[in-house]
């Protein structure tokens, strides 16, 4: 049991790192941990042991995320929102003038903002990222991209993303 | 176009930004890209999105995990014997964990009981840690402890054990139920280490002698002297830990 333990708690620096960057504020990514090692330690039984704790934990993170929006814990938009209209991609060079990174990937629906934290930040393989979020590899790929001009975009401060919410 | 290079699927492209392509591709990919400006540039960007989200967010993994998220403060495997300790009341504790109560503690949960249980879990989550026991070390005692005070809102003193054979390594701020908590860390010449939590006390507690408790293998003895609430956790013998727990009364109280 405590060398479980010790497996699963080596993952908490990269689940806080990534849970950070996802919610953007501390106390929020926090929480988010908190309920992630909860689920995780109450699932353990559904854990191989010897497989690799990595993606099964962030699987559970992954989910708890998606509970967390759910009940409004976190704010955040959908690529189902449809009303995100973005620009089109700036033509000219782009200036990294180094906007807050942070803001700009706030501005991303969450849907890519996972996909795009988890290979650039994680630094997960595109198979392995389909696998903790239960998509085709082929979304995860649409994703990425349309993740990764998004967030150019809005970075390069061309013209941001003008949000309207429907509801 | 008419370069002599198959033109990259955008797969290609985010792969090629990740270093997941092999060697052959990522030339033919790069000579594609020095006749296709404006998608070097977008490669560039992506790349450097990547670096700065690493830069942005890398350093949260150095930051000391906070205390419940330690396995040890997971409910069912420490925290709950304690907390149904705590409802079984002090007639049968004292049986049963060795807790002495006195009369006015009786019939509520014990606000003691909680410092106990917070410097205990704070012992049992850092005392292993070999690279960040402390937050401050020895050698900055000084700072340390103005900073405890000014934490605590009033003076704190790390006492000297060395006459019981135990060094001062540093100490930490943590939150506890009464404000900000401060833990002093010291060790032996063979590495056993001992805490020393300290709170402001309880508004309704007056002075009170030396109690012991016991959760696993750690051992409490706690009081109330002047304003604070002291609990001095190890692992070891009763009397061992007693004994010890005299010498920082006294060096406390010089």
């Amino acid at each position: 049991m405590d060398s479980v333990n010790a497996i699963i708690t080596e993952q908490i620096p990269r689940l806080r790192r990534y849970a950070r960057a996802l919610t953007g504020d501390r106390i929020s990514a926090d929480d988010l941990v908190q309920d992630t090692l909860e689920r995780a330690w109450s699932k353990l039984h559904l854990w191989q042991r010897g497989s690799d704790m990595r993606p099964w934990i962030f699987s559970i993170m992954h989910n708890t995320f998606i509970n967390h929006i759910r009940k409004n814990q976190i704010v955040t938009t959908s690529i189902d929102d449809e009303a995100i209209n973005v620009s089109a991609p700036a033509t000219h060079e782009d200036s990294f003038g180094m906007r807050d990174l942070a803001s700009a990937i706030g501005k991303l629906p969450h849907d890519y903002r996972e996909v795009i934290l988890l290979i650039g930040l994680e630094q997960m393989q595109y198979e392995e990222v389909a696998e903790v979020l239960g998509i085709p590899l082929g979304t995860v790929m649409s994703r990425l991209s349309r993740g990764r001009e998004r967030l150019r975009t809005i970075m390069a401060g061309e013209s941001s993303p003008a949000l309207r919410r429907v509801k | 176009m008419s370069n002599h290079c198959e033109q990259p699927t955008e797969d290609e492209l985010h792969a090629y930004v990740d270093g997941r392509l092999d060697a052959t591709r990522r030339a033919e990919i790069e000579v594609w890209l020095s006749s296709h400006p404006s998608e070097a540039a977008r490669v560039a960007a992506y790349r450097q999105q990547n670096d700065m989200m690493q830069a942005l967010f890398n350093p949260v993994m150095d930051e000391p995990i906070p205390l419940q998220m330690h396995p040890q403060a997971r409910r069912r495997t420490f925290a709950q014997p304690l907390r149904y300790a705590a409802m079984l009341g002090a007639m049968v504790l004292s049986g049963m964990l060795g807790w002495y109560m006195h009369g006015t503690e009786k019939n509520r949960q014990p606000p003691m009981l909680a410092m106990v249980k917070q410097a205990a879990l704070a012992h049992v989550v850092y005392t292993p840690e070999m690279l960040h026991p402390v937050e401050v070390g020895k050698d900055q005692e000084e700072h340390l402890v103005k900073w405890l005070s000014k934490r605590l809102g009033s003076t704190v003193t790390a006492p000297h054990l060395s006459n019981v054979g135990y060094e001062l390594i540093g100490g930490r701020l943590l939150p506890g139920n009464q404000g900000p908590a401060a833990q002093f860390m010291y060790q032996d010449a063979r590495g056993q280490r001992l805490t020393l939590y300290l709170s402001n006390k309880p508004a309704d507690k007056g002075e009170a002698a030396f109690r012991y408790a016991q959760e696993g293998k750690i051992g409490v003895f706690y009081w109330i002297d002047n304003d604070k609430s002291y609990a001095l956790s190890g692992e070891m013998e009763k009397t061992d830990l007693l004994h010890i727990a005299n010498a920082v009364y006294q060096g406390l109280n010089q």
